[in-house]
């Protein structure tokens, strides 16, 4: 509370801070200052304060830090207008979000996952260079493919790359999108794929009522992509209990790549 | 009409005794006198005298139903916003919680607009998106409804102060009530390692919401609160005492010495707020002996008059000024049209392209504009 409070502040008077949770559990405590002091002064001013503030930190599960370390605040914070959301998965989506979200004049909330930090990812020259950006509010088909459309954000986009690979070999191509960003969500993205497609499976690491899938699931069935849709969208997510701490356990609360795979399937029915 | 002396009659300044303040971890103080010109004893009292019924108006439209939602009250304490004003300069930072309206005029928002944003009104100084907890200005942060957040936002604001080095200081102000709150510690803590130039304001009106300093603090010596923070305990009704005491307190921040804790006692007339009668958990008879014997308007008054400073028919010009001033305000906030409804999504975000934002169904969209 207080740290965040004095970063948001420090923006407010004309700093550009970026305020590091040590995981995003620990900001549930500072919650308020995040929505009530950063994201909504902007629009209670009609517009004369702005909080150009980045909250970055790792989210969601980690490995045997147990229920108190392990939630993911994906839905938490992209319920919340005058904020954006970011979740990186790959090496480029991390800096590109970040200096994104470091230029933009809002508050931003980046969501980066501890599992993710110490897996290589190949960057192209252009990525690597020094003005690299990735605009916020465009998601990313990481995997063209023709059978089913597969959306995830951070860790899970990777298991959904390994799931893919699997069904490859049984004959089914998935379209992988890689959200990016949470908040605003590039929905129009999801619905050309689904057009394209006619098969929705979501995934997310976290708690599935009132989740990211929920709500790409409902914007799906206002649109135009509902008509083409051939059965109903699937939900992956992690398991409806804290997070517990056996390994045994731990590795069944969170989405795996054989749910994945089973889910397309179901939502194939195949 | 004129006023009967000349002005040359007057003094054109006097020196008055004010009130020693209690120190906390400071070898001296500020000290007991002050030295006040016929220029601002006259601008304290427009000021204070301009909120004073501003406030009472704001009253009177609450209960005509034109205002609504919550309404925090300052009368009884305008010699708190006036005196800080009076100490710092333009250039300098204020924050405070939502007994706000009495900042939000000092630090430089006319009447009209203010009074527009408690009505609800396209011509508030938020555009009828704020209302009365969340009223801003250049340098002034409002105006914010969660008790104690404000405190650790001047801390961030006297951290920029720091590091964009200019010599400017943030008064982060919160109240007896609000002095309980852990994250003003937090800030404490932070402003004292860093040495920011903060000055933080408890304003100790005695009461927090209904209940009394004495039933929710184990200890009410709220400048000494800050613990390793020096502090100052100043009479809050007296003007010339707290600015006094602020200017003592700005030198010593901005000599870059770290943050000091300053307990200004004072007293609010009205409730809570609105909704808040104030008179279950306090007397009449008590409300009535502060108007009588500490009302900070009446103390400026005779002290101006005694000293030959101003006279009483000049002074009830002034009151007729003042009344005619904020009889046009709600004239404008009770007539001014409220928000366009395609307003409603706009300032979302800051310095963003034009985008759509969801109404009450999917059918219904506002565009939103920066």
């Amino acid at each position: 509370m207080g740290f965040a409070g004095i970063a948001v502040g420090a923006a407010m008077a004309g700093l550009r801070p970026v305020c590091e949770f040590m995981t995003f559990n620990f900001s549930m405590q500072a919650i308020d200052q995040v929505i009530n002091s950063a994201a909504k002064s902007c629009y209670m001013s009609a517009g004369s304060i702005s909080v150009p503030i980045v909250f970055r930190g790792p989210n969601g599960a980690s490995a045997g830090v147990a229920a108190q370390h392990s939630q993911c605040f994906a839905a938490w914070y992209g319920h919340c207008p005058g904020l954006k959301v970011v979740s990186p998965w790959s090496a480029e989506d991390a800096k590109g979000l970040l200096k994104s979200s470091i230029r933009d004049d809002n508050p931003v909330v980046m969501l980066e996952s501890e599992l993710l930090y110490g897996v290589p990812f190949e960057m192209s020259e252009q990525a690597q260079s020094k003005d690299f950006v990735i605009p916020i509010g465009k998601a990313k088909i990481e995997r063209p493919g023709t059978h089913v459309t597969l959306v995830a954000h951070s860790r899970p986009v990777g298991h959904c790359m390994e799931a893919a690979t699997v069904l490859s070999k049984e004959g089914v191509e998935c379209e992988v999108i890689n959200l990016r960003t949470i908040r605003p969500m590039d929905i129009e993205t999801v619905e050309a794929s689904v057009v394209k497609t006619n098969h929705l499976v979501t995934v997310e690491g976290g708690w599935p009522q009132f989740g990211v899938g929920a709500e790409i699931c409902a914007r799906i069935m206002e649109g135009p992509a509902f008509n083409y849709l051939d059965a109903p969208a699937v939900r992956v997510t992690g398991a409806d209990v804290p997070m517990p701490y056996a390994k045994i356990l731990e590795d069944n609360s969170i989405p795996q790549v054989k749910d994945i795979v089973f889910a397309v399937k179901k939502a194939l029915n195949i | 009409m004129v006023a009967s002396r000349n002005y040359g009659d007057f003094a054109s300044e006097a020196t008055f005794d004010i009130k020693p303040c209690d120190l906390h971890r400071l070898e001296k103080g500020p000290g007991t006198t002050a030295v006040m010109t016929r220029e601002e004893g006259l601008q304290y009292y427009k000021t204070m005298q301009t909120i004073r019924r501003m406030e009472l108006k704001s009253d009177q439209l609450y209960k005509q139903k034109i205002i609504r939602g919550f309404c925090h009250l300052y009368d009884g304490q305008e010699a708190c916003c006036v005196g800080i004003e009076a100490a710092i300069k333009p250039t300098d930072h204020v924050i405070t919680a939502y007994r706000a309206h009495g900042f939000t005029y000092t630090r430089g928002v006319s009447v009209r607009e203010i009074l527009a944003e408690l009505t609800g009104r396209k011509g508030g100084c938020a555009k009828g998106k704020g209302g009365s907890m969340h009223m801003y200005t250049k340098n002034f942060y409002g105006g914010n409804g969660i008790v104690g957040a404000q405190v650790p936002l001047g801390a961030g604001v006297a951290l920029a102060c720091k590091y964009f080095g200019k010599n400017e200081i943030c008064v982060a102000l919160y109240g007896d009530g609000a002095a309980n709150q852990g994250q003003i510690f937090e800030t404490y803590n932070m402003a004292a390692l860093w040495k920011l130039p903060c000055i933080f304001v408890c304003e100790n009106n005695r009461y927090g919401m209904g209940t009394s300093v004495e039933r929710a603090a184990a200890s009410t010596d709220y400048y000494k609160r800050g613990y390793f923070i020096p502090g100052l305990r100043v009479d809050g009704m007296d003007i010339l005492c707290v600015r006094e005491a602020v200017k003592f307190a700005a030198e010593y921040c901005r000599s870059g010495n770290g943050p000091l804790v300053m307990e200004l006692q004072t007293y609010r007339y009205h409730g809570h707020s609105m909704s808040d009668p104030g008179i279950s958990y306090r007397t009449r008879e008590e409300i009535q002996e502060v108007r009588s014997k500490s009302d900070p308007i009446t103390l400026l008054k005779d002290r101006m008059v005694n000293n030959n400073l101003a006279s009483v028919e000049e002074l009830k010009e002034i009151d007729v000024a003042v009344r005619k001033e904020i009889e046009e305000a709600a004239q404008f906030a009770t007539t001014d049209p409220e928000p366009p409804l395609e307003e409603l999504g706009h300032h979302i975000y800051f310095n963003e392209p034009p985008f759509e934002v969801r109404g009450p169904n999917q059918w219904i969209k506002y565009k939103s504009v920066s």
